[in-house]
């Protein structure tokens, strides 16, 4: 007899998107929610013990099998892709919609002080972003948001779970406290090779 | 070392003068090049010296123009938004009975205001690129067609050189004999007529080699043709150019989807380059 925590895993193994725990649900329809979701709970237990080259990943509202990021050096050797890179005007676009939004190109430009249209255009392309309608002020300017897309790339279970800015600037405040810890000394001349 | 051969010394008569590139420390824009200022003269941010700022603003600007780097008009508005700042500091106040209250606030208030807020989303930036991002630290198995895995090792197009595609068409150009005659008259091939015999021969393939393109280009005014005609698609984004491997043979791979590509006419041509 299978059990259901073996049918879950086969699901997420063949599934090509995260699947959420509704859809578990509707395709195991003689399945208890509950038991569907002890039966993921315990699937991501058993993945997270980091034996595996496999892990678990709660993304964009479901979970999917992923490989771990330990192992990202011999897998892009598998596809001989060169790693997939944002640039950084579009991260910062990207920072500031997923923080903002719903919001006009207007605002992103008045925030990033430079034109965006190309970079949201790139974005629209590359599927991170999504057009949420029109806002109600002249002009109807187009309203973005981030996709699921996006949470799926930047490995997040849901919006919710970006850091806070106040959370990112300790973060980042922290960091530069233990760059200064590796400098010299106080009273030696940093620049006496000049 | 290899000696270069005649051919690459006619090709770039003077590549180690015009090769080289220069680095120059790329700013999104003029926020971030504030930014870089003011951490480089580790001043306080809330006490921006607007005078000496300016400056060193300005000066980068010069060295962007000698550079021949389009400077982006955003960067000019926040040039003209420093000089206002700077001479409103210079300023005395109205007398007392017409300060305003934007007069009482300092004159830099808006612009440090709106950098802080421009700093909060490039470090949310930097922490988004530090996640375990799909495709570069983590992969999911691919559902790509196993046809289309040949050409496209997932989304990532390994794009041609400019350097390796004159290469490709040095090569081609090689095995044409050099004319020795001087033909007088018009052969009457045009680039759109070639385009659509190209068009034709891609339609409902995957791609083809690059070099097949020429067969049947006897003449070096027909190998330019082609050539052209190639670049020409290419512009038009009818087709892209990629390897699958570096040096390893170029392929064109038709972009048009469907088989009803439209024909395109020298009239198409002459509108897009007015």
């Amino acid at each position: 007899m299978t059990s259901l925590k073996s049918v879950v895993e086969s699901l997420l193994f063949v599934a090509d998107t995260p699947l959420t725990l509704d859809r578990l649900c509707s395709i195991l329809e003689e399945h208890d929610r509950r038991d569907i979701s002890a039966a993921v709970a315990e699937l991501l237990a058993e993945y997270g013990e980091g034996t595996r080259g496999i892990y678990l990943a709660e993304v964009a509202g479901g979970w999917q099998l992923r490989s771990r990021p330990e192992n990202a050096d011999y897998l892009r050797r598998l596809n001989r892709s060169r790693p997939y890179r944002f640039s950084n005007s579009s991260l910062e676009t990207l920072a500031i919609i997923a923080y903002r939004q719903p919001i006009t190109r207007a605002e992103v430009e008045y925030l990033r002080g430079v034109d965006s249209g190309g970079v949201l255009k790139t974005l629209l392309e590359k599927k991170m972003l999504r057009i949420l309608g029109k806002k109600d002020i002249p002009g109807r300017p187009l309203i973005y948001g981030t996709s699921r897309e996006f949470l799926e790339s930047f490995n997040l279970k849901d919006l919710a779970s970006l850091p806070t800015l106040k959370e990112v600037q300790e973060l980042t405040a922290r960091d530069l406290l233990e760059q200064q810890e590796e400098l010299p000394l106080p009273g030696l001349n940093v620049n006496s090779t000049e | 070392m290899t000696v270069a051969s005649p051919a690459d010394i006619i090709l770039f008569p003077d590549s180690y003068q015009t090769v080289y590139t220069i680095r120059t420390e790329a700013f999104e824009g003029p926020f971030d090049l504030l930014l870089h200022l003011i951490k480089k003269n580790e001043v306080d941010i809330y006490n921006i010296p607007i005078a000496a700022i300016t400056r060193q603003y300005l000066d980068y600007l010069d060295v962007m123009q000698e550079l021949n780097l389009d400077i982006a008009g955003d960067f000019l508005v926040m040039a003209s938004t420093l000089i206002q700042i700077k001479s409103r500091m210079l300023l005395p106040l109205p007398p007392d009975e017409e300060i305003g209250e934007e007069d009482l606030e300092d004159p830099r208030a808006e612009l440090v205001r709106r950098l802080l807020e421009y700093q909060k989303y490039r470090e949310a930036a930097v922490s988004l690129a530090q996640r375990e991002l799909l495709g570069r630290d983590t992969f999911v198995r691919d559902f790509a067609a196993p046809e289309l895995a040949e050409i496209e090792p997932e989304q990532e197009r390994l794009e041609v050189e400019l350097f390796e595609l004159i290469e490709a068409f040095r090569r081609v150009l090689a095995t044409v004999p050099e004319q020795t005659f001087h033909e007088v008259g018009a052969e009457g091939l045009s680039i759109a007529d070639r385009i659509n015999e190209l068009l034709l021969l891609l339609q409902g393939t995957d791609a083809a080699v690059f070099e097949n393109l020429f067969i049947g280009s006897a003449t070096r005014e027909q190998v330019i043709i082609t050539f052209l005609a190639i670049l020409e698609l290419c512009r038009l984004n009818m087709v892209r150019l990629a390897q699958a491997r570096s040096f390893g043979s170029i392929l064109v791979i038709p972009t048009f989807l469907d088989a009803a590509a439209e024909a395109v006419t020298e009239e198409d041509l002459d509108r897009d380059f007015a």
